[in-house]
């Protein structure tokens, strides 16, 4: 396992960029492409990575960049396999998208690109909702969050496209989380030497959707997997492992508690206590299915 | 005919002087500090310096002072003041 030390110096996504004061799509880009290196092709749907990379004629990315319509990342990433594999060469596609590009309006293409096995590393950063458009509910929201159309809070779950990926019979799925960089930046470097469909989801706090301060960004994200609200895990040929971060807070007595991860964040407001038992009960049910299903084949 | 492509080239500050956001700025007590790097894998703007002895400066001229390194830094030796 890395160690935060053995990071490489190199940057390839620059400073003074348009993101938001502890933005937490920039940690993860960053550090994603530290892993992957040079040698990479990024595509990126509408999403705020648009906005981040800045305004034309100028880009904060190190590395080539296709910007696509909403839908339309994992088509166009496909094609942009084909044609460098064609060119004879190997090079990484990323896409690296946000949550409503993947949960909802790209997710007829990512299926398509899935399903054909394309040779494709897809990543998704999730930060719960669509923040770019100023924060409206997405399939990624999760119960009882505010956003500017639920106002009362989301009555419905979080999609679990994870497993629906899985699903779909790809070689490697993982979730990873900004607070845990090397966990991530391993993940990467796993997925980077593997052939085929690749699908990895990234929990990215936004500050300004989250109602967040700016400096709470890192915390809250490893709130949220030391409360065992987002697991991270990988499925590796459809055995299901849950990651070295996530393997203490499968047992109740470790986990922190839920108030802690929402009272931090203004879009848990609207929540009341049975809500919270609600989730707590959630929380409890997912932690147990999952211990029994750590080193299973599970798809 | 010449054909434009709309393409964008990779520069430093690449919407302006993004210092000139921040409200409060980080100050490193170098005495406190025991270079483990956090605050500079953490900088969600690739602000924080880090030099080949593992010890951390700040590029002022970006950094927007959202705070992230202070709060992570496990011993405190990353203060936010006033900019």
């Amino acid at each position: 396992m890395t160690s935060i030390k053995q990071l490489p110096y190199e940057e390839y996504f620059l400073a003074g960029n348009g993101s938001c004061p502890g933005c937490g799509l920039t940690i993860g880009l960053r550090n994603v492409l530290k892993a992957l290196g040079k040698e990479v092709y990024m595509v990126v749907p509408a999403s705020c990575s648009s906005v981040v990379q800045s305004p034309f004629p100028n880009s904060s990315a190190m590395v080539p960049l296709l910007n696509t319509p909403f839908a339309a990342a994992a088509a166009a990433a496909s094609g942009m396999v084909r044609a460098l594999r064609l060119k004879g060469k190997d090079s990484v596609v990323m896409v690296w998208a946000g949550d409503g590009g993947t949960f909802d309006i790209g997710f007829a293409t990512l299926s398509g690109a899935a399903e054909r096995n394309e040779d494709i590393l897809y990543i998704c950063y999730d930060n719960e909702a669509y923040m770019n458009t100023g924060g409206h509910r997405s399939g990624a929201t999760p119960f009882g969050t505010y956003t500017g159309t639920t106002p009362t809070g989301k009555k419905e779950n979080k999609k679990n496209v994870p497993f629906i990926m899985a699903a779909h019979g790809i070689q490697y799925v993982a979730t990873a989380s900004i607070a845990f960089i090397t966990d991530l930046y391993d993940k990467i470097l796993k997925a980077k030497d593997m052939k085929g469909f690749r699908y990895i989801q990234i929990f990215s706090p936004c500050t300004p959707g989250w109602l967040l301060p700016t400096e709470k960004s890192v915390e809250s994200a490893k709130l949220a997997v030391q409360t065992g609200i987002y697991p991270l895990f990988e499925i590796e040929n459809g055995v299901f492992k849950i990651s070295p971060p996530s393997k203490p807070y499968l047992k109740k007595e470790k986990r922190k508690s839920l108030t802690d991860y929402f009272k931090i964040q203004g879009r848990f407001k609207n929540l009341k206590e049975e809500d919270i038992r609600l989730i707590e009960k959630w929380v409890d049910e997912i932690s147990e299915e999952y211990s029994s299903m750590d080193g299973k084949k599970v798809i | 005919m010449k054909v434009l492509i709309p393409k964008s080239k990779p520069s430093k500050g690449a919407v302006g002087k993004t210092g000139l956001w921040r409200t409060s700025k980080p100050v490193v007590h170098h005495d406190k500090c025991i270079k483990c790097v956090i605050c500079w894998a953490f900088c969600p703007e690739t602000t924080i310096i880090r030099f080949s002895d593992n010890s951390v400066d700040i590029d002022y001229e970006y950094c927007k002072g959202c705070g992230v390194c202070a709060n992570e830094c496990p011993v405190k030796a990353i203060e936010m003041v006033d900019d």
